[in-house]
């Protein structure tokens, strides 16, 4: 089966990311196909490579990054939702005039319309949020 | 592109407060140049989100609700809100903005987009649709 998964929520507040993660990561395990996972409102915080946690802890940002790289998987953030909270590519910060960039190994940013193609070209849109 | 699938957006936040209500906006609007079956719902303290009459001045936000009078020009007119949910919060329907289509095959007839409907129903009404969103 082929899925779309939509991340809704940060990391370390809330469990989502992490919950779709292991969705992710059975699913593929179990032989099917992620389309494409699309980070909106603060999900978009989980695409940002300057997230540092403390060694014990779990790095939710650098496993979507290892998720992405062996499965060539499609983690999209939101341009509108990320440039409400400061996630950055090349692109954004050339054309917002900022001073650097923080978007993590994997992640690009695009619009709303990957999330409603990744509803029409997915079996099952599976949303992991508050 | 021709796969047509029937979408809800579900709405269930009240509209200022986290900015859940406003992002599902975005999407609905963004959602209607794909020529999709459009369906919006209103659950919980997502029935605030159509109240009319709102002022933000107080709050420094800004006002969004008059995007919902534009949802007819997006042929989004299937507007469900939750019975349940409007009598638990004291409301009816004339608290809410009165949101109209105009019908094509019907000489542009004005036509409400607003349907109350029971929890049931909106079950039944999730249940038939393909992409469920919430917010």
């Amino acid at each position: 089966m082929k899925f779309g998964i939509q991340i809704n929520e940060g990391p370390y507040t809330h469990q989502a990311t992490d919950t779709a993660y292991f969705f992710a990561k059975a699913a593929l395990d179990a032989g099917h196909e992620i389309f494409r996972v699309f980070f909106y409102h603060d999900g978009v915080n989980n695409g940002t490579r300057y997230t540092s946690p403390p060694q014990d802890d779990r790095h939710v940002v650098n496993r979507w990054s290892e998720l992405a790289k062996e499965h060539n998987l499609d983690l999209v953030v939101c341009v509108a939702a990320a440039q409400r909270r400061g996630i950055v590519d090349e692109g954004e910060q050339e054309r917002n005039g900022k001073d650097g960039n923080n978007i993590a190994d994997g992640f690009r940013i695009s619009g709303l319309g990957q999330l409603i193609e990744a509803g029409i070209e997915s079996d099952r849109l599976v949303v992991f949020g508050d | 592109m021709a796969t047509v699938k029937k979408f809800l957006y579900v709405n269930r936040k009240a509209p200022y407060g986290t900015i859940y209500a406003w992002e599902s906006l975005e999407v609905v609007l963004i959602g209607a140049a794909f020529d999709q079956d459009c369906a919006l719902a209103f659950v919980d303290d997502g029935v605030f989100q159509l109240v009319k009459g709102q002022d933000t001045a107080d709050i420094g936000m800004k006002n969004f609700s008059p995007t919902y009078s534009a949802l007819g020009d997006y042929d989004i007119n299937k507007i469900y809100v939750e019975k349940e949910s409007l009598e638990a919060r004291g409301l009816t329907l004339d608290d809410l903005q009165h949101l109209v289509w105009e019908d094509e095959d019907e000489d542009w007839a004005e036509k409400d987009s607003i349907k109350v409907v029971t929890a049931k129903e909106l079950a039944e009404i999730m249940d038939q649709s393909e992409i469920v969103l919430s917010f």
